[in-house]
């Protein structure tokens, strides 16, 4: 009996054993990530491209990590890729416990926003004092930086034309309206005829954003809505009134597909694939599709333009006024080993992806492209060229704000768009969040 | 042997690491819950203990209380469908026809995973081209409505694929209990002349009431915490008209980066889902032990 039990307790005390060195072992591995063990220096780097969804994304990393690799012999750099949801919640758990990786992505302004506070992220300004600095395009660093510094640096930068279908448009004999009027026709025209005017998938939200971004603009100029966020306006201001105002009207027309409310940006896009939408309001990421994406059948990347959003009239905003900003940029960590070996890995991915981004994955960078050296479709340089002659670049609206502010212009945009807010309530509602954080 | 399991020591020492695992893997994590719930944190930078400033706010928060008021539909319709089930399974236990081939049909919904579910009635619901609309235009009616749109329908639509998700789990627990029922009682029952409706009422429910009592409490609390489907449906919208309180508690922790609020946000949520428990038990407390 007295052996069964000793036997007993041995096999306990083994088990226990496990699962404590489990934990230790766990804790060893995340010790050696960081630093550099010996003269060999590990950068570890941490992206959201995976191979499958990203795939030319994916490649230019791995190409950029080896050429790096090459070039600095003793410095590996390792890499951990997760998709665009699960990225973000690993970065905050990371933070949380001060294991965020040397290098990583974050998005501007808003997000940015609590992890420099948290000191989480480094200054990079010496990077850009370098030659670096001067090849990004203005205005996309500075949506990086806090207080006078800047914790990140763009990889992407993004502007929203009106993209449209030819086809439709020249079924229905209509032409790229140029104010809001001849706009208004053209979804009464379609939506007449039985064709959805606009494809929106609203159930994310920031896309219906952008639509009352273009119209603020377009009726009180580049600084009301930006003004309204950082409170030296209100809200209240009668040019967003009316452009809320305008997109009720909007709706009333019948001017969105059916059920945008309840349909994702991805959803959306069907409608607009499938010739049955004409107009769709997107990023200038959604290029590749319309140009170079061979899945996507020859004849109706053909068909499809975009034009720039029509001005209103007795607006203040004027054509060439973009909605947009910079998309993903790198950080490096503050509490990392190996700083300095960081910093330089990222000043030499952004000069490299700058050079390869456009041709290889259709990305439009943040440093300057200069168009005659590559080769690229028409749209593209169609598009990089209104880049250039932008007069304002307005940051999305959310991205500007705060979290908690922005979670509730999200939902009021929603309730907007779906008629179960006034223009004054929604404007009210927004009021009220932001002074809430005063 | 018997001696040494009545060993104070080794029954401890058996305990211990299923004990440890529990203790570290669900208690702890339970209180720090409600020990965030008293911090001021963004989930990232330091935090600043506030004491219960968070639920102080949380019991005035109109938005709480609304997505509360959600749940709480879903746990009251989820009870009441557990009726169906209860009726369903009384028929395939007794000797129909094709019974094994329709609890397996009951079933499938079971083995599919929640994001599968929802993606699945994503398609159901789509506004133009959904199975629901497609079908009722070719009935004549012309506008049917966009069911994830509207404020008003979106909670209804959503009710219907969680109930048909939890059907054959239901089904299963009270068929396997049914078939329990040793066969002499109800024989003796026909021999006395009662009918199958009278078998069904008098003598199967009742036989089975302690694992009704079981479903209903599964059912309750598993609503009141709901989450996946209505996150990956809707993500709560539009404007909120679908958000329940497990849905609100993601939100604010991840949508706002108010982590300290959240917590609070679950940690009253698991007070809610004790109490309501707790009452059920009451309310449904039976003195007698069945014995076959």
């Amino acid at each position: 009996m007295r052996k069964k039990a000793i036997s007993m307790l041995f096999v306990l005390t083994m088990m226990l054993g496990l699962i404590l060195s489990g934990c230790s072992s766990s804790s060893e591995t995340s010790n050696e990530g960081g630093s550099g063990s010996g003269d060999k220096v590990t950068v570890k780097l941490m992206h959201l491209w995976p191979a499958g969804s990203s795939k030319q994304h994916n490649i230019i990393v791995n190409d950029i990590a080896a050429e790096y690799e090459k070039a600095n012999p003793g410095v590996k750099i390792e890499q951990e890729i997760l998709s665009n949801e699960q990225y973000k919640e690993k970065l905050k758990i990371l933070s949380a416990s001060n294991e965020l990786p040397d290098v990583g992505m974050t998005w501007a302004a808003g997000f940015l926003e609590p992890y420099v506070k948290g000191n989480k992220f480094a200054p990079l300004d010496d990077i850009l004092e370098g030659e670096l600095g001067e090849s990004f395009i203005s205005g996309t660093t500075e949506a990086y930086a806090l207080d006078g510094k800047t914790y990140g640096l763009p990889l992407e930068l993004n502007i929203a034309p009106v993209y449209y279908n030819k086809k439709i448009f020249e079924k229905y004999n209509l032409e790229v309206p140029e104010t809001y009027e001849e706009f208004k026709n053209i979804v009464k025209t379609l939506a007449d005829n039985g064709v959805t005017p606009i494809t929106l998938g609203n159930k994310d939200r920031w896309t219906g954003s952008l639509w009352y971004m273009y119209l603020a603009d377009r009726l009180g100029g580049p600084e009301t809505l930006t003004n309204a966020i950082n409170r030296t306006g209100t809200f209240e201001d009668p040019a967003l009134i009316q452009a809320a105002e305008e997109i009720q009207s909007l709706v009333g027309m019948n001017a969105f597909v059916k059920g945008f409310n309840g349909l994702s940006n991805d959803e959306a896009k069907g409608p607009f694939m499938n010739e049955q939408a004409a107009m769709y309001l997107m990023g200038s990421w959604e290029l590749p599709n319309y140009t170079t994406n061979e899945d996507v059948p020859q004849e109706f990347r053909d068909s499809i333009g975009f034009f720039k959003f029509p001005t209103v009239e007795g607006g203040k905003g004027d054509i060439n006024s973009f909605v947009g900003g910079p998309g993903v940029g790198l950080f490096v960590s503050e509490k990392s080993e190996v700083k300095e070996e960081a910093k330089k890995f990222v000043e030499f991915f952004v000069q490299k992806w700058g050079e390869r981004s456009v041709t290889d994955a259709g990305v439009i960078p943040a440093t300057k492209v200069d168009t005659s050296k590559v080769d690229l479709p028409q749209m593209y340089i169609d598009v990089l060229d209104e880049l250039n002659n932008a007069s304002n670049i307005t940051l999305y609206a959310d991205v500007q704000m705060s979290a908690s502010v922005a979670q509730e212009h999200l939902n009021m945009i929603q309730a907007l768009f779906g008629e179960q807010a006034t223009p004054e309530e929604f404007a009210k509602k927004h009021e009220e969040a932001l002074a809430s954080e005063e | 042997m018997d001696k040494v399991m009545s060993n104070k020591l080794v029954i401890t020492l058996y305990v211990l690491p299923a004990l440890l695992l529990i203790l570290v893997l669900i208690y702890v994590p339970i209180i720090l819950t409600g020990y965030y719930g008293l911090m001021k944190w963004d989930g990232i930078g330091e935090m600043s203990f506030i004491g219960l400033e968070n639920y102080t706010k949380l019991l005035k928060d109109a938005e709480f209380w609304k997505s509360a008021f959600h749940s709480f539909l879903l746990a009251i319709f989820s009870a009441i469908s557990l009726i169906g089930y209860l009726i369903i399974s009384l028929i395939l236990a007794g000797k129909i026809k094709g019974a094994n081939f329709l609890r397996k049909i009951y079933l499938v919904p079971m083995l599919l995973s929640s994001v599968a579910i929802a993606q699945l009635w994503l398609k159901v619901y789509h506004p133009t081209n959904g199975l629901v609309n497609s079908l009722l235009i070719s009935f004549g009616i012309d506008n049917p409505p966009a069911w994830l749109a509207e404020p008003n329908l979106v909670l209804s639509a959503l009710f219907v694929p969680i109930i048909w998700q939890y059907a054959g789990f239901y089904i299963l627990i009270y068929y396997a209990a049914l078939k329990n029922i040793p066969e002499s009682l109800i024989e003796a029952a026909k021999i006395d002349g009662a009918n199958a409706f009278q078998i069904a009422y008098k003598i199967k429910v009742p036989l089975i009431a302690g694992v009704i009592k079981v479903t209903i409490v599964l059912a309750i609390v598993g609503s009141l915490k709901y989450f996946d489907l209505i996150y990956v449906m809707t993500g709560g919208g539009p404007n909120g008209s679908s958000e329940v309180m497990a849905s609100y508690m993601y939100q604010k922790a991840f949508g706002t980066y108010d982590f300290g609020y959240g917590s609070a946000v679950g940690f009253f949520l698991l007070l809610i889902c004790l109490v309501v428990t707790w009452l059920i038990r009451k309310l449904t407390a039976t003195d007698e032990e069945i014995q076959y």
